[in-house]
């Protein structure tokens, strides 16, 4: 069977991957760059729990090639996690408890922090917007929102 | 045409676990030479916390830390039999059997601790990893260095098995009556909400609770199952069907766009308070909180529709469709009243 090579810069490090042409970037993620916090809910667009970043903008990993990423930045959740830390957002939902069986998490942070990189201190309304595409079955997203929330005012920001 | 508000109001009575034939589950606890203790469940967390308050439960019932206790769950093959997840057994069930394990464990603990203190068993006891000898506050030993000893010296396991079973009950062919569940927790939901009689649209705009769940393990979960569930609730109340599909062979949505979920820009203001009134048989009082707490808001959704608009909906989920079409058939209803009038 044919294959494609791609490079890209995949968490700031340079990456080649030899996989199939028709290889979503979600695999790609989770079955060779072994990155697996990038979670597979629906594999076809409709839940917002694969979102990772492509040259900083909130992008479904399961609906992009990998060969699309060629020469682009990709950030996953384990490139904005500090060795041994947390991201603060990863510190507000685990203070907030906002996760409860975590498909969820990866995409909702990762949808997040876009948000808050272009908007450093969102309204709820704002937060609430920037999420809605992203589902969660479990949680009922208002401690989610009460997280993000809490990193919005600490940015200076966050007020209903 | 206008925006009209109502208010229902919708109480459960929800009965914790089932009983097909018997609802078993069964737990293994083993200690390390390290001290630390393993609880092998076959039972599985879907995140409702259940690896969580095992983990407590255990820790409390041996009288060591929480970090001292590690709970693995979800391999069949690896661990004795659980009947599942499901009808809020989890915490009761799988907690009673890990009582029950812990405290085999604890007295095997505590009879090697006998030795090396020269005591009996029966003055011991453990707290946070150390075990004292009753009265004599100086004779400690550490769970640790029991664990070794136990290991390394006198060659004795510190393991116990534990296995929670509600039996099966059988019906009365005369009267019906049996005895399914095990203990029955209680909610009431207050829901407003907010009519479009144009266009039938149904927003929720509050849903606050009353929870009685027997003890509380923990709390901030609880608060976690309630949250979730109210927003479940209400999406059974007025979104996810899984008709046109059912009752196909293949009953499911195809996709997301087919199978209508809350988003972020759906949520209702959601309020609880928590009762305690601890169970007889449960872990610690434990009754159980999950699955109720998508059943009460789904009826008083329902309800607050009716006081809004003075029609009932006997049909879920309430589609814009629904309330249009017995919007029409009540004012149709009334235009007829009044020219017999
Ligand atoms: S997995 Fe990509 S949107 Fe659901
Ligand atoms: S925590 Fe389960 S889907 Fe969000």
């Amino acid at each position: 069977m044919s294959a494609i090579t791609v490079s890209f810069t995949l968490n700031g490090r340079a990456t080649t991957l030899t996989v199939s042409p028709a290889t979503t970037l979600l695999t790609a993620l989770r079955e060779h760059a072994q990155l697996t916090a990038t979670k597979a809910g629906c594999s076809q667009g409709g839940c917002g729990s694969c979102t990772v970043l492509v040259n900083g903008e909130p992008t479904l990993a399961c609906l992009t090639p990998l060969a699309h990423v060629e020469g682009q930045e990709v950030t996953t959740l384990e490139g904005i996690t500090p060795v041994g830390g947390l991201h603060p957002l990863q510190k507000a939902f685990y203070d907030r408890f906002a996760a409860q069986c975590g498909y969820c998490t990866p995409g909702m942070i990762m949808a997040a922090k876009a948000l808050l990189d272009r908007n450093p201190h969102p309204t709820r309304e704002e937060i609430a917007a920037a999420l809605s595409g992203n589902l969660c079955r479990c949680t009922g997203y208002l401690p989610i929102l009460d997280a993000v929330e809490d990193v919005a005012r600490q940015n200076g920001g966050g007020e209903r | 045409m206008a925006k009209v508000r109502g208010r229902g109001i919708a109480s459960v009575s929800y009965p914790t676990g089932m009983n097909l034939g018997g609802d078993p589950t069964q737990a293994l606890v083993f200690c390390q030479p390290t001290g630390g203790f393993s609880v092998k469940l076959a039972s599985t967390d879907l995140g409702q916390g259940l690896k969580t308050v095992i983990q407590q439960i255990a820790a409390e019932t041996l009288g060591v830390p929480l970090e001292s206790v590690v709970v693995d769950t979800g391999d069949t093959d690896s661990a004795p039999h659980c009947m599942g997840t499901f009808a809020s057994r989890g915490t009761h069930r799988v907690g009673n059997a890990v009582i029950m394990a812990a405290q085999e464990a604890r007295r095997a603990l505590l009879e090697v601790a006998a030795e090396e203190l020269e005591a009996s068993p029966d003055d011991l006891d453990i707290s946070d990893g150390v075990i004292s000898v009753r009265g004599v506050p100086d004779r400690t030993l550490s769970v640790f260095d029991a664990a070794l000893a136990a290991h390394f010296k006198y060659g004795r396991t510190i393991s116990g098995r534990g296995i929670y079973l509600k039996p099966k009950s059988t019906v009365d062919p005369e009267t019906g009556a049996c005895d399914p569940d095990s203990t029955v927790a209680h909610a009431t939901t207050v829901a407003d909400v907010e009519v479009d009689t144009e266009t039938g649209e149904v927003t929720v705009l509050r849903l606050a609770s009353a929870y009685e769940v027997g003890r509380q393990i923990n709390p901030a979960m609880v608060e976690g199952q309630i949250a979730g569930g109210a927003v479940m609730g209400m999406a059974h109340a007025l979104m996810e069907t899984v008709y046109p599909e059912y009752p196909a062979l293949r009953p499911h949505a195809h996709n997301l766009s087919d199978y209508l979920l809350p988003t972020t820009m759906d949520l209702p203001e959601i309020s609880s308070v928590v009762l305690e009134y601890p169970s007889s048989n449960g872990p610690y009082g434990v009754k159980g909180v999950g699955e109720m707490t998508a059943n009460s808001p789904i009826p008083a959704i329902i309800n607050a529709i009716h006081d809004a608009i003075g029609v009932w909906i006997t049909e879920l989920p309430v589609t814009p469709e629904k309330v249009l079409r017995a919007l029409k058939e009540r004012d149709a209803a009334q235009s007829a009243a009044t020219a017999a009038d």
